[in-house]
């Protein structure tokens, strides 16, 4: 248990998948305008994450290590992911309408956001377990979802100061970005080990 | 267009990373030291030369509907070419570049020459546009981490697969390691585009003016 806890806050706060791995920038730069559409996409996100280090556990793990084809392991899990958010996509379209129109066209684009095939390629390379697996990816997700909230706050702030001309837009958000992954730096210094109890 | 415009397109006009800002992720990731830079750069350049080629190759009997699948297998194969090659013959430089070399799987600037370039297009000029598209990238990817290493280690040009050392500029105690730390990647990459940006508006602003 004490384990989760340690890979879950270590997941948010000290490898935070944007601000200190630089996972998943494009939708952090593109979809962070206003708060409320950087929420749908941190659900959608949250959801596809957990799930896809699920499946790509049970796949991996009953499929490619029993046939020796680890080296298909890329391959198969891009082809996984896209599958699997094309399933969300019409799962959710059938059951729940509201949330479809909700989070409709962030679903398509997350195929390739590099932070949810980042965390299954993490979990093969930190060689956890199923349980350990479904914990990093949603506390990737959840790390995103933090960061891009934050963000879209900031931004919807900045929409009203005064930016010089050449940095508006793409180089200011590079920057803003620059200086909060300086504050997640100071998380750094948590030693989750030895406050869960870990050794 | 000709062989060498659609290849140098990619160097400055079309510049994925400055003009384009295409490929953020392992831009600023793998930018921490010029060996670094290099390698992803020629990795993702032979990638998107072979993915353009075998995309544009197949475009006559590629049906419209499933072409993202099918991009995303040839491209993962050639990603997976490029990963095992590593493994085996750059070994260090692959621990460092660790995930991000499966990673260009998912690189925006390969789908987007796929989907807007090679998929309409004959293999020559496919090929072109795939080697300036990577090249224009290596050299982006190369100026940022040459600024980084520079300042974040005060040496330059250390290459460990070849057991090169790297020319020693000044002594490390002086060097500011928060730019190689992820912040110096966000603040020195934007700082780059926005000083290209002034560069641009200056040079429209004295065309317009004289």
């Amino acid at each position: 248990m004490a384990k989760l806890l340690v890979i879950f806050f270590g997941g948010v706060l000290l490898n935070n998948f944007i601000l200190s791995r630089f996972l998943g920038i494009c939708p952090f730069i593109g979809i962070s305008q206003q708060v409320e559409t950087a929420a749908g996409m941190s659900v959608a996100v949250i959801f596809v994450m957990g799930l896809a280090s699920v499946v790509t556990w049970f796949f991996r793990h009953m499929i490619l290590v029993p046939l020796g084809l680890e080296y298909l392991q890329t391959i198969a899990f891009i082809l996984i992911i896209a599958a699997l958010v094309q399933l969300v996509e019409m799962v959710i379209q059938k059951t729940s309408p509201t949330l479809y129109q909700a989070l409709g066209i962030y679903l398509p684009l997350i195929t390739t956001n590099c932070a949810v095939l980042g965390v299954t390629l993490l979990n093969v390379s930190e060689n956890y377990n199923l349980l350990e697996a479904a914990v990093n990816g949603v506390a990737g997700a959840s790390g995103f979802a933090l960061a891009i909230l934050l963000f879209a706050a900031i931004r919807e702030r900045m929409e009203l100061s005064e930016i010089p001309e050449a940095l508006k837009g793409f180089p200011i958000a590079l920057i803003t970005a620059g200086l909060m992954s300086m504050a997640f730096l100071g998380f750094a210094g948590f030693r989750l080990e030895a406050l869960f109890g870990v050794m | 267009m000709s062989f060498k415009s659609e290849f140098s397109k990619g160097i400055v006009k079309e510049n994925p990373t400055f003009r384009m800002l295409l490929g953020m992720c392992p831009t600023m990731a793998t930018s921490l030291a010029i060996s670094n830079g290099l390698g992803m750069g020629l990795a993702a350049t032979f990638v998107l030369v072979g993915s353009n080629i075998i995309i544009s190759a197949l475009r006559k009997v590629t049906p419209e509907k499933i072409r993202i699948p099918i991009f995303v297998v040839v491209i993962a194969t050639f990603v997976t070419t490029v990963d095992l090659v590593m493994a085996a013959f750059l070994p260090s430089l692959h621990e460092v570049l660790g995930i991000f070399i499966p990673l260009i799987v998912v690189n925006c600037i390969i789908f987007a020459r796929a989907e807007a370039f090679a998929f309409q297009h004959g293999i020559v000029d496919s090929l072109a546009d795939g080697l300036g598209m990577g090249l224009g990238w290596t050299l982006a990817l190369c100026g940022l981490s040459a600024i980084r290493e520079l300042l974040g280690t005060g040496t330059v040009l250390a290459f460990p697969d070849f057991g090169f050392p790297g020319i020693h500029v000044f002594d490390q105690s002086l060097a500011a390691v928060m730019v190689i730390l992820p912040p110096g990647g966000f603040i020195t990459l934007g700082l780059l585009i926005g000083l290209l940006n002034w560069l641009t508006n200056r040079k429209s602003k004295r065309a317009q003016e004289g």
